[in-house]
């Protein structure tokens, strides 16, 4: 099997490897990175718990290969916290219940993040979709949908506050 | 229930954020996956394309020629062993990998372990296995006809496909109310396959010490220490001995029923792990995981209620076949082979009930677990739910008044069933009430009138269950002997900390919040300060494990009994610390203080530096204590939930316009989370009525076996649930408690399954069996005249 040198910035730092052809985004991440927040839940591109961001889009890493990453800038769960801070979805999803078994939670969070940075003001009916491609099967998804809520609503704080 | 703690202890009844969050929000979760042991190696498994076939050859060269398999494992390996055959938990006998014959299609016929996952499934794909079709069995009821293939060879003298058959009940004496009833009707109804489809797979991390002889499994399990004595017995032969067994449950990502059974890659992985004396990790990925792991109900049922004019129930009868696969390898308590399903009599008073279950051997995979339930009371109360539905119709009675006429009543507490149980407590009238005014009942029902004039389809479903859960009392309840109690282990640290271990295992209950909550309810020791461990069998106490609701009725209760037995060592040490005699003693949460001088007194952590430092001559040092509780009833939570439909004539799908769930566990721990295991209950409720099923063609080929075809509810077709309590504590439970993360898996599918024939009872509908697709109400739109 064919291997390739790649650059993947990952969180912002440069990561280099050499990987076979098929290898996916998600065992990179997972296996050669050991970031393993980021779970498996399908294989299929169906559940979404190996939502990451690659170039700030969330993307289903199951179905990336590694080498598309090459050159390309990746987000996991844990890009999230900042200087020992949380971010406010993070915040969002631990005041309102957003999760249960924790399982689906990194994809949540990260389709949650990805859609508060293209809309920081989303309606009930935007989060629904926005998260639709991510399965969860403890919460029932009522306390994510808060949990959305919650970090826009904080993030507007955070801007006023700054402001 | 009142507070009895401050926001700082955080005993019952408060909100708490959840103190595992903390990893999962960080993506720090330590699931089996996450585990990576120096010199591991990665297990795949070959599967069956054929539901019933002979097993001609396996060549394995082609596999092991490629660079990095290390092995390739076959019936015929483990039958060196005599490991290639391991029992159910119900006493049948299943494979783990086949020597002669495969039974169903995906089963396990090889494994191949490899250095790399990616090679071990190229391994996989150079196995070449020629096989011989066998005639399959699909149907139950053709499999217990005279002349079918008997499936199951391997038991000598089967001589058919019949499994067991179970009864409860006066058979004779609900013939004759039926005999005598002025109504009877009489519903077949399909409660069909599904899986509990926990976003996490299954999977283990095995680990053999050779040196040693020490086992470690890391795996997804619910029920760890009962795994542990499995192995030992099954195992034994080979030299594993419980002792130098560990089985690690780690962080959990959703069980559900689905990681109580062991699976026989499970097993692959402890005996590749044995043979290469190497860690072997096994990962199912998620088609491995519908089409193979144990499935959930697949019961056919015909129930019957007989009833006077007026709308007295006086009489059920439900008989049922069970499709179990080619082994029972449900996961009830022994003397249960059809779980609890004699809760079906439900919420209402009657006097006379009969049940029968037989069960069948089919080509297919193995199971009958539960899928968020305890053992089959979804079954029943789906039944039960359903069929006063339809006599509510045949007496053109409103379906909710003839609940309310049929209610066991407050007073009649603690309640004797007519198959046997004993309820503990129940309000089901203030239930049902609540429920109707909260939603605004009569409202619904004219709005529904003025858009049946209009052509309007819309529908109102109820559902008033009562489950039966937390097993339980170990006169009646164990699994493979193994009394079904369970155990709390609190050891209060010198600075008044506290460890705290049981022998269940939360897969996303909360049980790191809630646990630490009743020991602050009970010592006034804060809640964070309390750290709750499962899940290592070298460290927990032995229990059961967690499933059919079972750990606040049983560790919960375990918990508040060792806190008080801390309690009353602590008496004894705030007494000699104070001069005081024991009976002058008070206890206010966190302190023991003199009755009449409340400024002499000492707090639990006082005391508990005390264990340590200044203890009473003649009393052992130390402040901890264990107990293993055997409750001496089941818990009964009950509910009423209404659901409102609204249905599209042009596409027949079902839109849950709202669904309201009044919800009694009894006295509660923590709010919050109870609220989000209803919400997720009734999601999980829902699935099955609208979206799920497993279904098989006649060849034994899976439909339903990948998330493409097997439709988990999204947040789009979830509705934003609404929800109610009432609170009615359980008698026998310490703290009045009953088990809570099931009722809106039990509840939620009769009420919509309810609200979708209401909607089209004017039409002369009287039952849709589920899930009730768009295209099943589109059929019987179209068959009535009124799609567009």
């Amino acid at each position: 099997m064919a291997k390739h040198k790649i650059k993947v910035k990952v969180q912002g730092a440069e990561r280099e490897a050499e990987v076979e052809s098929r290898l996916l985004l998600v065992h990179f991440l997972r296996e050669v990175l050991s970031l393993t927040g980021t779970h498996i839940g399908c294989d299929t591109t169906h559940c979404g718990a190996c939502t990451v961001l690659l170039d700030g889009q969330p993307v289903k890493s199951c179905t990336v290969l590694a080498v598309q990453a090459d050159g390309r800038e990746v987000m996991t769960v844990e890009g999230l916290e900042q200087d020992g801070k949380l971010h406010p979805i993070q915040e969002g999803f631990w005041q309102e219940h957003g999760l249960q078994c924790g399982y689906c939670t990194p994809g949540m969070l990260m389709t949650g993040y990805a859609l508060l940075e293209r809309n920081a003001d989303p309606s009930e009916a935007e989060i629904r979709q926005a998260i639709s491609g991510n399965l969860c099967r403890c919460t029932g998804y009522v306390n994510i949908v808060k949990a959305v809520q919650h970090a826009a609503a904080a993030a507007k704080q955070r801007r006023t506050t700054a402001a | 229930m009142a507070l009895k703690t401050t926001a700082e202890v955080c005993g019952m009844g408060h909100s708490m954020k959840r103190k595992e969050d903390p990893r999962f929000i960080r993506g720090q979760g330590h699931y089996v996956d996450d585990i990576k042991l120096p010199g591991m190696v990665h297990l795949d498994i070959v599967r069956s394309p054929y539901a019933h076939a002979k097993i001609m050859a396996i060549h394995t060269e082609k596999a092991l020629a490629i660079p990095g398999v290390l092995a390739v494992i076959t019936g015929k390996t483990l039958e060196q062993f005599n490991l290639h055959w391991m029992p159910t938990l119900m006493s049948d006998t299943q494979m783990v990998l086949p020597v002669e014959k495969v039974m169903y299609q995906a089963q396990e016929v090889a494994a191949v372990i490899a250095t790399d996952r990616y090679i071990a499934a190229d391994g996989v794909e150079a196995v070449e296995v020629e096989y011989e079709p066998l005639p399959v069995v699909v149907d139950p009821f053709k499999a217990l006809e005279p002349g079918a293939p008997v499936l199951r060879t391997d038991k000598k003298g089967k001589k058919d496909n019949h499994i067991f058959h179970w009864e409860a009940g006066d058979r004779e004496g609900t013939d004759r109310a039926f005999a005598e009833a002025d109504v009877k009707v009489k519903q077949d109804i399909y409660i069909p396959r599904i899986h509990v489809a926990s976003i996490e797979t299954c999977g283990c991390v095995a680990d053999f010490d050779r040196a040693m002889g020490h086992l470690t499994v890391y795996m997804t399990t619910q029920a760890p220490h009962a795994i542990r004595t499995v192995f030992a017995l099954v195992a034994g032969h080979v030299g594993l001995s419980e002792e130098k067994i560990r089985i690690i449950s780690p962080d959990i990502g959703g069980g559900f029923g689905g990681k109580v059974p062991v699976y026989p890659g499970y097993v692959i992985a402890v005996a590749a792990s044995v043979v290469l004396g190497k860690p072997v990790k096994w990962i199912e990925d998620r088609m491995e995981n519908l089409q193979a792991d144990s499935f959930a109900r697949d019961y056919h049922m015909t129930a019957e209620l007989a009833a006077k004019r007026d709308g007295t129930m006086t009489a059920l009868r439900i008989k049922t076949l069970a499709d179990h696969g080619y082994a029972d390898a449900a996961a009830n308590p022994s003397k249960f082979p059809a779980g609890l399903f004699s809760i079906c009599t439900g919420s209402y008073d009657l006097k006379h009930a009969f049940t029968e279950v037989d069960a069948a051997y089919t080509n297919k995979p193995p199971g009958g677990i539960a899928y968020r339930c305890s053992f089959r009371v979804t079954e029943a109360v789906h039944a039960i739910e359903r069929i006063t539905d339809v006599l509510a119709q045949e007496l053109e009675m409103d379906p909710a008044e003839l609940r309310l006429k049929n209610f066991i009543q407050p007073e009649q507490f603690p309640y004797k069933s007519a198959l046997g149980w004993e309820f503990d407590s129940g309000d089901y009238p203030a239930a049902l009430a609540l429920a109707m005014k909260t939603i605004g009942y009569d409202e619904l029902r004219r709005e529904q009138a003025e858009k049946r004039q209009r052509g309007e389809l819309m529908g109102i479903g109820i559902s008033s269950f009562t489950e039966a859960v937390g097993a339980g009392p170990s006169k009646d309840f164990d699994i493979l002997g193994i009394k079904m109690f369970d155990s709390a282990e609190l050891r209060i640290h010198p600075t008044g900390k506290v460890i705290a271990r049981f022998g269940t295992k939360s897969q996303g209950q909360g049980h790191e919040t809630t646990y630490a909550q009743i020991v602050a309810e009970e010592l006034g020791i804060p809640a964070a300060h309390v750290q709750v461990e499962e899940g290592d069998t070298d460290t927990a106490p032995y229990g059961l494990g967690t499933y059919a609701s079972r750990s606040t009725p049983t560790s919960g209760a375990a918990c508040a009994v060792a806190a008080r037995k801390i309690r009353e060592k602590a008496k004894k040490i705030a007494a000699y610390l104070l001069e005081a005699s024991e009976d002058d003693l008070e206890w206010e949460t966190g302190k023991f203080f003199v009755k009449g001088a409340p400024q002499k007194a000492k707090t639990i952590q006082e005391i508990a530096f005390a264990a340590y430092t200044n203890h009473p001559p003649g009393m052992e040092a130390g402040l901890e204590a264990v107990d293993y509780y055997d409750p001496p009833n089941l818990t009964f939570p009950f509910g009423s939930y209404i659901c409102v439909v609204d249905i599209d004539r042009g596409t027949g799908a079902v839109k849950i316009r709202r669904f309201l769930a009044v919800d009694d566990c009894g006295n509660i721990i923590n709010p919050m989370i109870v609220d989000g295991q209803i919400h997720g209950g009734l999601t999980m409720g829902m699935a099955p009525a609208l979206l799920e099923e497993i279904s098989y063609d006649e060849n034994g080929n899976i439909s339903g076996g990948s998330f493409m075809d097997y439709l988990l509810p999204t947040a789009m077709e979830t509705p934003s649930w609404e929800t109610a309590k009432t609170v009615t504590p359980s008698p026998h439970h310490p703290f009045g408690a009953k088990g809570v993360g099931e009722s809106a898996t039990v509840g939620a599918p009769p009420a919509i399954a309810n609200a979708v024939v209401d909607a089209l009872a004017h039409l002369g509908v009287r039952h849709i069996d589920i899930p009730i697709t768009p295209e099943k109400v589109w059929d019987i739109l179209k068959a009535k005249g009124v799609a567009e």
